[in-house]
């Protein structure tokens, strides 16, 4: 047990303490060789993103005769990769303004749930003493592992067929159609997604002072009461590191979307949108460079408001105080 | 109490966006009335009545512009029938259709693209045969050739919808004219025109068989292509069927007809480089050296149409065009390699059907050619439908008699082979492997 409890105190306010080890690491990778090597390897991440960009404002025929970097010798700047992605009048030649929503319909709710059973989970399991709790951890635990390939199949044979054992009708099959698809979605990223949540804001949890929990049982606060105003401001970084997280991991999702979501257009996300994008034989391809950077302003906003919570919520759980 | 107000937000966004959610959920479920369905346009639609207000879900790897084709195409059966067809196209259609089906979440009909998958879900019993009227209705429009590939232990399964001719080579017509060069109908023309350009100074054909994780799949068109070619196509039935072993001297001897233009540094790759190029020129562009005057000849199935740039004249008299592929010996008749997808149904609703009947249909296979850039091998299409030159090239071709067709083998082979061994395997033989270590190697892949 070291003097380090950098996790509790950044969670509560910022204190000294983190400063401390921010300023040690800061310290360690102030040097100038430090400093060069990460400029080359920012620089050398950021070309593929920034020849990207450039290659979306570049015409179709220029985008299909040469590299990028022509751009510079050559400038030819047009927005109508954009324009035909965003409101192209086919209706199958963009229209990412109206994917967009299903993006957020299905992005807000899938990170909000697991947030929610999670953060109850992970509170139970720290704080409240019952039997086989250790196992049941450990079991939660494990389903990190289980990759999600495996549970597709099932998981949409539960919604199209239902559930029944030995002949009798356990739970009927659920039949949505069009938009109500959408609690499939939300359904299957909130399986998905619990397993990590609850690890995650357990070590969180669990780490609070044991003397806090005490004082407001002794005050007579239930356990709803003790969650609802100690809990939960304090492990506010957790929460929101963990959302970020479901977040970029929702909205870049493909493979659950395409299953479960389906391609219709009242509920197919942007990135299924993206993908079918360049045609049955791939002649458009043009568009996918403006298409790629529409669905990158939302995670990048949310990214650059949020990063602070991120690099602290990286810490969540690895050093126990 | 700053805290406590968070959750309350929360959940109030929660509510709103359910509510939003169902609102708009109620507001498309009404359904359209076929006031329509006693009109006059609607009476060739007579025998598909009685279905007003049902829904068919379609699933298939068409997408985009041509998925909007597809819409407009049945519109007026739709209005006139009452019955909705929910299209959904995507790029994962072969991947996904499995799942879906496994999942319990069949679409009602596919359009399937590969005789070998058609195969597959009627031995796990997840595809129902077709009706009656659909099966008269094939017989009438398509030829025995075409519906050998969708019938399976003797049961019909759905009629081919679109189709593709391969045996294609793209030329441009204003340099021919412009080098006096003229189009080859016999092989040995071909040959002589290709070593009096590759004597000019510019390498003759351009190929490219890079396509993402189907790498390699153009190169398998070629050697189709020189199957039917040098050999009969009773012997190409049984190579697609493992009737003789994939290293069989005949295949050896198709490869190495193909390797005498694909692996000819004099001959390959026009605009790109070298033989090796190949492997890594896209599929997509490798045509395009053709408008630049920097290759001559370049042989791709008549769907590369929409690849050549915006404002290229596809015509006989234009930038580009295709000449079909001739034959080594004549006296063996014209064969023509080619693909299409099948319209098989996991349902068999009245509705379901009914749709399917009409998909089989001459009328249908009218209106979707005149929407255009279409070829039907329905013998009931009439050229003065189709609008686009190289399709009205395809549909001829497909019509005439003297035609012996041939579906795609690597379709036809299990997906282990021909979406598999068989792409790769062309991948290390443009790179230099010889033709009996890369033929011995499919073989050993052939699932037993």
């Amino acid at each position: 047990m070291t003097t380090t409890t950098p996790t509790l105190p950044a969670g509560a306010q910022a204190t000294g303490k983190t400063a401390t080890t921010a300023g040690r690491v800061r310290k360690r990778l102030n040097s100038r060789t430090a400093t060069v090597i990460s400029v080359v390897i920012a620089v050398v991440w950021t070309i593929p993103t920034f020849g990207l960009l450039v290659s979306s404002v570049r015409p179709e025929d220029q985008i299909k005769s040469n590299g990028w970097w022509t751009f510079f010798t050559d400038p030819q700047f047009t927005l109508e990769n954009y324009q035909e992605v965003l409101f192209g009048s086919s209706s199958s030649s963009g229209q990412l303004a109206s994917y967009f929503i299903n993006s957020l319909a299905i992005t807000i709710p899938s990170v909000l749930f697991p947030l929610a059973f999670a953060s109850l989970a992970a509170y139970a399991l720290a704080w409240i003493n019952f039997k086989g709790r250790d196992w049941m951890y450990i079991a939660i635990f494990a389903l990190q592992i289980v990759p999600l390939q495996m549970a597709i199949v099932p998981l949409l044979k539960f919604f199209s067929t239902g559930v029944s054992l030995g002949g009798v009708t356990i739970m009927p099959a659920w039949d949505l159609v069009d938009e109500q698809k959408f609690a499939q979605v939300w359904f299957a990223h909130t399986c998905f997604a619990l397993p990590f949540a609850v690890f995650l804001l357990h070590n969180f949890i669990s780490q609070l002072p044991k003397d806090l929990m005490e004082a407001a049982r002794v005050d007579g606060a239930t356990h709803p009461k003790i969650f609802r105003t100690i809990v939960l401001p304090l492990i506010t970084p957790a929460i929101a590191a963990f959302g970020i997280f479901q977040f970029l991991w929702v909205w870049n999702d493909l493979l659950v979307a395409l299953i479960f979501a389906g391609g219709g257009n009242e509920t197919a996300p942007l990135t299924v949108r993206l993908a079918e994008m360049a045609g049955t034989r791939g002649n458009e391809w043009q568009r996918l460079t403006a298409g790629a950077f529409v669905s990158m302003i939302v995670p990048l906003v949310v990214f650059l408001s949020l990063q602070r919570y991120f690099v602290r919520g990286l810490l969540a759980g690895s050093v126990k105080g | 109490m700053a805290v406590s107000a968070r959750p309350r937000q929360a959940l109030a966004v929660v509510g709103v966006l359910g509510l939003a959610l169902s609102v708009t959920a109620c507001g498309t479920g009404d359904d359209k009335k076929s006031d329509k369905a006693g009109s006059t346009e609607c009476a060739a639609y007579e025998k598909y009545q009685g279905h007003d207000g049902k829904k068919v879900t379609i699933y298939s790897s068409i997408r985009d512009i041509e998925a909007d084709r597809l819409a407009q195409s049945w519109k007026q059966f739709e209005d006139c029938t009452g019955i909705k067809i929910d299209h959904e196209g995507s790029g994962e259609f072969e991947a996904q259709l499995g799942i879906r089906v496994d999942g319990g979440n069949a679409p009602d009909m596919a359009f399937i693209p590969q005789p070998g998958l058609i195969k597959r879900f009627v031995d796990s019993g997840k595809l129902k045969p077709a009706s009656a009227d659909t099966k008269a209705m094939a017989e009438q429009n398509y030829s025995a050739d075409w519906l050998k590939y969708s019938t399976v232990n003797s049961q019909f399964y759905g009629a081919p919808l679109g189709s593709n001719v391969k045996s294609f080579v793209w030329y441009s017509p204003k340099t021919f004219k412009e080098k006096g060069w003229t189009v080859p109908t016999t092989w040995d023309e071909l040959t002589a025109l290709s070593d009096k350009i590759a004597a000019s100074g510019t390498k003759p054909w351009c190929a490219g068989i890079e396509s993402g994780d189907a790498t390699g799949w153009p190169a398998t068109d070629w050697i189709e292509d020189m199957m039917l070619r040098t050999q009969t196509p009773e012997v190409y039935d049984q190579w697609t069927t493992h009737g003789i072993p994939f290293n069989d001297p005949k295949v050896a001897e198709a490869l190495d007809k193909a390797g005498t233009i694909l692996k000819n540094e004099k001959y390959v790759n026009g605009g790109f480089g070298g033989v090796k190029s190949i492997a890594t020129t896209s599929f997509q562009e490798a045509g395009t050296p053709i408008t630049a005057g920097k290759c001559a000849l370049h042989r791709q199935a008549s769907f590369y149409a929409n690849q050549w740039a915006k404002g290229t004249k596809v015509a006989e008299d234009g930038d580009v065009f295709a000449f079909y592929f001739p034959a080594i010996d004549p006296a063996k008749g014209k064969p023509v390699l080619g693909g299409g997808e099948f319209v098989a149904a996991f349902a068999d609703r009245a509705e379901v059907q009914a749709v399917q009947t009409y998909l089989a249909s001459g009328e249908y296979a009218n209106s979707r050619a005149k929407i255009g850039d279409w070829v039907s091998a329905n013998n009931k299409l009439e050229l003065a439908n189709v609008p686009n030159p190289v399709d009205k090239l395809s549909v001829q071709i497909l019509q005439d008699q003297k035609t012996v067709f041939r579906f795609d083998g690597s379709d036809l082979m299990p997906a282990a082979v021909g979406a598999g061994t068989f792409w790769k395997g062309m991948v290390d033989w443009i790179n230099g492997k010889d033709t009996a270590t890369v033929l011995k190697g499919i073989e050993s892949s052939w699932p037993k």
